[in-house]
């Protein structure tokens, strides 16, 4: 079935807010999605009609709210193509997946010297916990640059792996869109005998993604920028790794048994699941999945691609010069994240000129400080793309750029 | 809603365009303090020089360097022209006035604060009522409170 785009947004209540008479231009989904119907309707009647605690009590009602959650972790598991739904587990986002791989499997395993690669477009979730461990435990951090059309520069790759734990990088930077070739990085990494760790916070939403085609070790998302709700994050993993990692947080529901002395954990995914989940998020969540299967992330995927070129060539050809558009042109290796300077102004009243016509997209650092700085700017705009996303709403923010300069004189 | 015109009063986008006391000072004897705002970026730095001592301290020059959007660049390059020459604790006064118009509460004026000239500032009341805008506004003020402060006189 071919992609439509009027169905598409008709599922998405907010679509039809307006402010101050006009429609919503929503441009940051990068930042988080909008939520369809479903996903606000299954969270709905979920909490008006099975809410119950999971894992612990053993009337009716807690086990249909125990399946329900499940039922989530199956969703996530087949849309991720996990060998088994053991494989997810539940955080709060992608953030705190990556402090759990950074902690764990990296408290365990990274000492002194140990060295950690990273790229030069991560965002700050896959950053700070290893600059934490650095700090703690003086591991090195080593930095896989970007050419100039910010695609990661591999031409040093063997001799940066060298010696490396881990590598871990994101499968879509969410500055420069760039898609790097993921299943060749995890490779490179598993032949000098690191770790493949993927951020895909920025790609599962928009791709089709398996993980276990890419070879990766261990792979952080997020459910709020994948039409699900905000509050719950995934973190796959291959069985046997995730079973030799130490618990993360401890507490109730990560415990086989708790004694006077001590603990035994429990297999995963309880071992990194402590405390009460985020219950109702996870049935949100599998709705949300189940959209998005409904769709079919190819086309999701084609959808944007084709909405990225259109982007492209229309401020490129509308602004020439006063447009600075980062990241590679080729929609090939790149998603609908578009970061640009745009005349002299800043993006801080780039932005606010957009919202004036309700044209909401995010002006800063994208917590990517450190790509920044290699950019040689402090700040982009940022326009992102979902789903819902068609050209009028690239026109929409091309006609509200033309307007900005109006304000500023220059 | 609140229009654009309430924000970007032409006072505003002339201080932008045209900066005042940007620049450097040496440091020493200048004072040199950073600020910045985690949540864009923007950050600035703020150069002071303080001739005397107690009470007869007077801010002698303030320069800027950094980056910023309008209503930052703009607010730091007002409060230079009006804190210049002024008794220190004119200069204190002048920021608790200025964060109490910014709806910052925690600054209560004190006796005579409000004898003390707003001048040109009255124009970044507008910003108010676009409260994530209020950060910006106020960044070079919290690097001139901590610059004084660092001063110690
Ligand atoms: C590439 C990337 N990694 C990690 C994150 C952090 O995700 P979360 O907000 O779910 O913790 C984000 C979201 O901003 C992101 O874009």
């Amino acid at each position: 079935m071919a992609f439509d785009l009027d169905a598409v947004r008709k599922e998405f209540p907010i679509l039809s807010r307006q402010i101050d008479g006009s429609p919503l231009v929503y441009l940051d989904s990068g930042n988080t999605s909008q939520k369809p119907r479903r996903v606000i309707d299954a969270m709905t009647d979920f909490l008006e009609n099975s809410y119950a605690p999971i894992n612990r009590s053993s009337y009716r009602l807690a086990g249909e709210a125990t399946e329900a959650f499940e039922a989530g972790r199956r969703a996530v598991a087949r849309l991720v193509n996990a060998s088994s739904p053991d494989e997810i587990i539940f955080t709060k986002n992608a953030t705190e997946s990556m402090n759990l791989i950074a902690r764990s499997w990296g408290g365990a395993n990274l000492g002194e010297g140990d060295v950690v690669l990273l790229t030069h477009m991560e965002h700050h979730a896959n950053i700070v916990p290893w600059q934490m461990l650095r700090d703690e435990r003086g591991i090195e951090i080593r930095w896989v640059p970007l050419t100039a059309d910010g695609q990661l520069d591999l031409t040093d790759l063997d001799r940066l792996l060298d010696g490396a734990k881990v590598f871990s990088f994101t499968a879509m930077s969410n500055v420069l869109g760039t898609i790097p070739p993921v299943a060749k990085l995890c490779a490179a990494a598993h032949d000098a005998g690191a770790l493949a760790v993927v951020d895909a916070c920025q790609y599962v939403p928009h791709n089709a993604t398996d993980v276990q085609a890419w070879g990766a070790d261990l792979v952080a998302f997020s459910s709020h920028k994948m039409c699900g709700p905000s509050g719950i994050g995934m973190l796959w993993g291959r069985l046997e790794l995730l079973d030799a990692m130490p618990p993360f947080l401890g507490g109730g529901n990560m415990i086989d048994t708790v004694t006077l002395d001590g603990y035994t954990t429990a297999p995963v995914p309880a071992k990194f699941e402590a405390g009460t989940p985020p219950i109702v998020e996870a049935v949100g969540l599998r709705a949300a999945v189940e959209f998005l299967e409904d769709l079919d992330m190819s086309d999701i995927r084609q959808h944007e691609m084709d909405l990225t070129r259109y982007a492209l060539d229309t401020l490129n050809g509308r602004f020439g010069d006063e447009i600075t558009i980062y990241g590679p042109d080729d929609v090939a290796v790149r998603g609908g994240v578009l970061s640009f300077a745009f005349r002299d102004l800043h993006p801080h009243d780039v932005s606010q000129v957009l919202d004036e016509r309700n044209v909401c997209v995010r002006a800063g650092h994208h917590c990517a400080k450190p790509l920044m700085q290699v950019l040689g700017v402090q700040s982009t705009t940022r326009a992102s793309f979902y789903l819902y996303n068609g050209t009028d709403d690239v026109d929409a923010l091309a006609d509200a750029l033309a307007g900005a300069t109006d304000i500023f004189g220059f | 809603m609140p229009g654009l015109e309430d924000l970007y009063r032409e006072i505003i986008l002339d201080h932008y365009r045209t900066p005042r006391n940007r620049g450097e000072l040496e440091s020493p004897p200048a004072i040199e303090t950073r600020g910045h705002n985690p949540l864009c970026g923007d950050e600035i730095t703020l150069y002071l020089l303080v001739d005397g001592e107690g009470d007869d301290a007077i801010v002698s020059d303030v320069k800027i360097g950094g980056q910023g959007c309008s209503i930052s660049q703009s607010s730091a390059s007002m409060m230079t022209q009006a804190v210049i020459g002024k008794p220190v604790s004119q200069a204190y006064a002048l920021i608790r006035r200025f964060k109490t118009m910014m709806g910052i509460e925690g600054y209560d004026e004190q006796p005579g604060d409000a004898d003390v000239a707003m001048g040109d500032l009255e124009a970044l009341q507008g910003v108010v009522k676009f409260p994530v805008r209020i950060k910006c506004a106020v960044l070079g003020w919290n690097t001139l409170a901590e610059a004084l402060d660092r001063a110690g006189v």
